[in-house]
């Protein structure tokens, strides 16, 4: 079955396109983009004014919980959550139990993925097993099963010597490693960002320092391995600086920022309710120079992608005292609107550079598929909706968990449809217009 | 029991003296909060409020019958995660004198041990009614959580790193007790200030009060962003002492440290304890605090614990004042919230 969307704003870094074009949808694949594509049997979707067809978002790193925590989400219910946030692709990390640290756990996911049918999930295989930084994993097995790409993510890998290896190894691959970077000493038993907040509520401290040491002794590795390093969710203006001098000296360096860590500030610990577990993670919510410093990196190309580091944790787990609640929450299903609000919207970023963040550069990363609307690449496409007006509901979520700090907030962008492989999977009901991409 | 029974002989009494002899309180209750988390939610109207209503409370324990049917009816679980001895007795001791029903919940004797979380452990209580509940415990933040979930009033008898508040309150008293006011004072608090909730509470009150605080310690037990609390902190322990009305020191919390803060306890004597040489600054009628449980030979020498200057057992004896105080103006709180 032929489908065209004709007539909407067409945003693609890829092809630096960024205009009113048609996108001719032909079964899984895009067929032709282009002006005035001639009907030619095809069912015609006229794009609403307003709306904005760009390569399916591609979140490179959230946390599916299955095997091992379905309580706290499902590889189904993480997908559906996915495509619920425009998302058409996930890499899910290995941190389940067992760690996807062999191919049984990256067939097990992928078969769950390939059931629920909805969002493509590229499972991210363990860089040593069991995670816990002593052998590597069968990084080999790992790729043959399906993995993209190799993290120790929850912690860094754990010396030095061991990222050495990892690179050098993972890179006859081609396989990125990602890297979670933090200085266990340094962060000790802290639980949210060193300074003053965190102080005045008799809470222990992380400093951004124990991320942005940790960044730079993978930079510095990563030169001498000559593979890349992909730096995960980012947070601190130290690290970015790391960022920066290494890219400025040509090290293949790359690195992602989370949307919390763009929006709120350490001063959420204590406003507007204080001890509130949902505005624990890690990396913590930092000071407002960390958090503008974020901004600024994603404005001026620092930063090559946003990833939501999607962390499910069921309520119980959350209605703890704060300093035993797990670090994280959930990230897929507010990640678009707040791009917007907080990016777009305030004028630190355009349509194309959003898209870029959230498409082109993680399938560039990854190196996987999509993340442009090519004729004959997959018809994975997202339909936005920057002026739509969004109050986060958490209620409607259709992850299994709630665990979010942006319960209630009122923001301005939103997901009008999500198509994957040329099937709509996603059409949000509450976006006037956005019925007729079902 | 054998105090009232002694005072038998000497005092002329009837059972009905009990009923009788409500202590003359402030008119006007304006305590409008159901949880004391913090000396942080309070105004220094409050905090007078607090300490004026302790004045009156004070008497109560001079009596020959210690006991006013204030809180009659009333249940209060004291609900306790740390091992404490004079945080737990002193407000034990206040809430059997203004009547409340009392009983003590000690973590190792509860269903904790069985691995029952926190809110399960209050949601049962609350099932019992409970009309307050005072709560110690090691996370910060777990009379927080507990306010937001439970119907009855929460005391914050110490939580973690946070807050202790009627720890500042009756250091307070004390203070303006020796000093007959508290703004202009110059208060040096010496110690692990880092895991301290003596600290953050009395710097909290301290400044509301107007008092020129002065912290002092090593710089790696000093808070992050502490000065922006209003505070004077320096490594010089002898800057901080020099020409102060009140020196506080803090207990250096062994059982808190993670990690090398100072090489050693001796090493930390001899830069930071509180000798009767470095008391020689401060003022010649400087007087010497701690919360206690102290580390003598560590953050304080035996003859300055001991010396003339000392009023660290008066602290715990108004302890019971202050806390009763508490009590009582939190029950009225929950009354006006009826009416």
């Amino acid at each position: 079955m032929k489908r065209l969307l004709r007539g909407g704003r067409v945003v693609d870094p890829a092809s630096s396109r960024d205009g009113m074009f048609d996108v001719l949808i032909d079964g899984d694949r895009i067929v032709k983009v282009g002006k005035d594509i001639p009907i030619d049997g095809a069912m015609v979707v006229d794009v609403p004014a307003g709306f904005v067809v760009c390569p399916g978002l591609i979140d490179m790193h959230v946390h599916l919980r299955e095997p091992g925590q379905e309580h706290k989400e499902t590889v189904a219910t993480g997908v559906a959550s996915a495509v619920a946030g425009g998302f058409t692709a996930v890499a899910c990390m290995p941190n389940t139990a067992p760690i996807n640290d062999n191919a049984g756990v990256t067939e097990f996911i992928l078969k769950k993925a390939a059931d629920a049918a909805l969002a493509r999930v590229y499972p991210i295989g363990a860089v040593s097993k069991g995670s816990n930084g002593e052998q590597l994993a069968d990084i080999a097995e790992l790729k043959a099963a399906g993995c993209v790409a190799i993290s120790d993510d929850g912690r860094p890998v754990k010396t030095a010597l061991l990222l050495r290896r990892a690179l050098e190894y993972a890179g006859m691959f081609g396989m990125p490693l990602l890297e979670h970077c933090e200085d266990q000493s340094l962060k000790g038993e802290g639980v949210a960002h060193e300074g003053y907040h965190a102080s005045a509520l008799g809470l222990r401290g992380i400093p951004g320092v124990a991320e942005s040491i940790m960044a730079q002794r993978d930079i510095a590795i990563s030169e001498i391995a000559g593979v890349p390093v992909h730096i995960c969710h980012m947070s601190a203006a130290s690290t970015l600086r790391a960022v920066r001098e290494g890219k400025g000296h040509d090290v293949k360096v790359t690195c992602e920022v989370a949307p919390h860590h763009f929006t709120l500030t350490d001063e959420a610990l204590s406003t507007p309710v204080s001890y509130d577990t949902n505005t624990k993670m890690n990396p913590p919510l930092r000071s407002a120079f960390d958090r503008d410093e974020m901004v600024k990196g994603i404005a001026d190309g620092s930063v090559d992608a946003i990833a939501t580091d999607h962390a499910p944790h069921h309520y119980d787990e959350k209605k703890v005292e704060f300093d035993q609640a797990p670090f994280g929450i959930v990230g897929l299903e507010t990640c678009v609107p707040l791009c917007f609000d907080r990016l777009v919207h305030r004028g630190s970023i355009g349509l194309s550079k959003l898209v870029a963040l959230l498409s082109t550069n993680p399938a560039r990363i990854l190196k996987i598929a999509g993340g442009a609307l090519a004729e004959g690449a997959l018809a994975d496409i997202t339909v936005l909706v920057p002026d739509a007006q969004v109050t986060v509901d958490p209620s409607k979520f259709r992850s299994k968990s709630r665990n979010t700090p942006f319960g209630g907030w009122q923001l301005r962008g939103a997901v009008a449809a999500t198509i994957v492989g040329g099937r709509t999977v996603y059409v949000n009901e509450s976006t006037h217009g956005a019925a007729r991409f079902q | 029991m054998s105090g009232s029974r002694k005072s038998t002989g000497a005092t002329k009494w009837r059972w009905n003296m009990i009923e009788q002899q409500v202590p003359a309180v402030p008119a006007v209750s304006t305590l409008r909060h159901k949880d004391l988390l913090g000396i942080a939610d309070l105004t220094p109207d409050e905090i007078l409020l607090i300490l004026d209503t302790a004045e009156a409370m004070r008497e109560i324990g001079y009596r020959p019958i210690k006991k006013v049917p204030t809180l009659r009816g009333k249940t209060v679980v004291n609900l306790f995660f740390e091992n404490s001895t004079r945080t737990r007795t002193s407000f034990e001791i206040a809430e059997k004198r203004l009547s409340a029903d009392t009983l003590n919940i000690a973590a190792a004797t509860s269903s904790v041990s069985k691995g029952e979380t926190l809110v399960d452990t209050a949601l049962n209580l609350e099932a019992m009614a409970p009309d307050m509940i005072v709560l110690r415990h090691a996370s910060s933040g777990a009379c927080h959580l507990l306010s937001r979930i439970c119907r009855a009033g929460i005391i914050n008898a110490g939580d973690g790193m946070h807050e202790h508040p009627t720890q500042a309150l009756l250091d307070a008293f004390t203070i303006r007790e020796h000093k007959k006011r508290i703004a202009g004072l110059k208060v040096a608090i010496v110690g692990d200030l880092l895991h301290s909730r003596v600290l953050r509470s009395n710097v909290q009150l301290l400044t509301k009060l107007g008092a020129d605080v002065w912290v002092s310690g090593p710089p790696t037990l000093m808070p992050p962003g502490i000065e922006r609390e209003g505070v004077r902190p320096t490594t010089n322990v002898e800057e901080a002492v020099d020409g102060a009305d009140v020196v506080m020191l803090l207990r250096v919390q062994l059982e808190r440290m993670q990690g090398t803060f100072f090489p050693s306890l001796r090493e930390y004597f001899a830069v930071f304890g509180m000798t009767r040489e470095r008391l020689k600054l401060a003022k010649s009628d400087v007087i010497i605090m701690h919360p206690g449980p102290m580390n003598r030979g560590v953050e304080i020498a035996s003859e300055v614990a001991d010396g003339p200057y000392s009023v660290i057992l008066e602290q715990v004896a108004n302890g019971v004042a202050v806390r009763m105080a508490v009590l009582y103006l939190l029950a009225g709180a929950e009354h006006e919230a009826a009416a």
